[in-house]
């Protein structure tokens, strides 16, 4: 079975993506966005767990407000809206099911241990960068701002530079 | 005149309602796209599938070259468009991080939600750990705050820097995406297929 002819034209995708991004910075002002609402979790959990060391952090009172739920953000919604849209695209397309994926050459464990690892190491850097690959790097360069593709050329060539000693985990 | 909420033409109460359809949109291309398969993700790395590149750069270039259009017809003030701000030391070094997050754990954030929306639990524990290195870097904040907030050049554009006119780098972006969508076709017509 070809599986490339279950997706999208890429072409076609980053099209449509170009497009959506487009419309929402032409509707928003600011473009598309994804590891704020990981963030917008944390300080909702933080202040939720311990609420006095929350407001005297320095980094998670910047995010929380008297008069605003720390969930009430834009990123959130979006987020939300990512889940249920790529859920419908999954359903349409017979590609929903509970699996592990990974390298026949690796084990399922390893494939874990290194996706936390990875997940980890996203989160942190997400926060050094003020946004990911979606926020920072893509929305950055749709504005053509400088951040944007000073992001997008670390993350790329940091991966790049490192792919020749994790490619036993791919391929 | 856009962009539509910040110049008041529309409620920011629409705000929160745009945000799900935006996000509807995103996850249904990115996952339409095969963005929730970490290792065709992964091929941009080892030269066997180049669909992160060709969608990403694709994308870029259209909401880049549409703005420049809304700008010069007068359907949108550039001026209230949100210009993330440049932290040089601190993105670099996060971009790092990240770059090394997404060749070991094959994912970023916006991929790793479409992933685990349709049941991949690699995704979902990418997704998870993520909130623990958010928690991390939130933690270490006070010593890391001076590093955070160097080198900052304000709300910059990259043709400021670079001193061209916008309508050149726009060029030169288009040229240098048509290069690499040609030179990555020859590359993987050479790499081995990957079956997954």
């Amino acid at each position: 079975m070809d599986k490339s002819k279950k997706y999208w034209n890429p072409y076609f995708g980053g099209v449509m993506l170009g497009l959506l991004l487009l419309a929402t910075i032409y509707v928003t002002g600011r473009g598309l966005g994804a590891s704020g609402a990981a963030k917008s979790t944390v300080v909702t959990v933080v202040d939720a767990v311990a609420p006095i060391h929350a407001e005297n952090s320095a980094y998670y009172s910047k995010f929380l407000s008297d008069d605003k739920h720390p969930m009430n953000e834009w990123l959130v919604f979006e987020v939300i809206g990512i889940l249920a849209g790529a859920f419908l695209s999954g359903a349409l397309s017979g590609r929903l099911k509970f699996v592990v994926e990974h390298s026949p050459k690796i084990t399922t464990k390893s494939r874990l241990i290194m996706a936390a690892l990875g997940g980890l190491a996203f989160g942190l850097g997400s926060q050094f960068a003020r946004g990911c690959t979606s926020g920072a790097a893509l929305s950055g360069m749709a504005t053509l701002s400088l951040a944007g593709f000073i992001a997008m050329m670390s993350i790329f060539g940091t991966a790049y530079a490192f792919a020749y000693l994790f490619r036993k985990f791919w391929i | 005149m856009g962009p539509l909420i910040p110049s008041n033409i529309l409620d920011p109460s629409w705000n929160n309602v745009i945000a799900l359809i935006v996000g509807i949109a995103f996850g249904f291309i990115l996952e339409s796209s095969g963005f929730s398969s970490s290792r065709k993700l992964a091929g941009v790395f080892y030269g066997y599938d180049f669909v992160v590149l060709k969608v990403f750069f694709t994308a870029a270039i259209t909401a880049a070259v549409g703005l420049y259009y809304f700008e010069y017809v007068g359907w949108i003030n550039m001026s209230l468009v949100y210009i993330n701000p440049t932290y040089v030391a601190s993105t670099i070094v996060g971009g790092m991080i990240m770059g090394l997050g997404f060749i070991m754990g094959g994912y970023c954030p916006g991929t790793s939600y479409c992933a685990a929306a349709i049941g991949k639990i690699d995704a979902i524990v990418f997704s998870t750990a993520m909130l623990v290195g958010i928690l991390i870097f939130s933690e270490f904040y006070p010593l890391l705050e001076s590093f955070y907030n160097s080198g900052f050049l304000g709300n910059v554009t990259v043709y400021e820097v670079l001193g061209l006119p916008v309508g050149w780098f726009m060029i030169i972006l288009i040229v240098v995406a048509l290069g690499a969508f040609y030179v990555t076709s020859l590359i993987q017509d050479k790499i081995k297929e990957v079956d997954y």
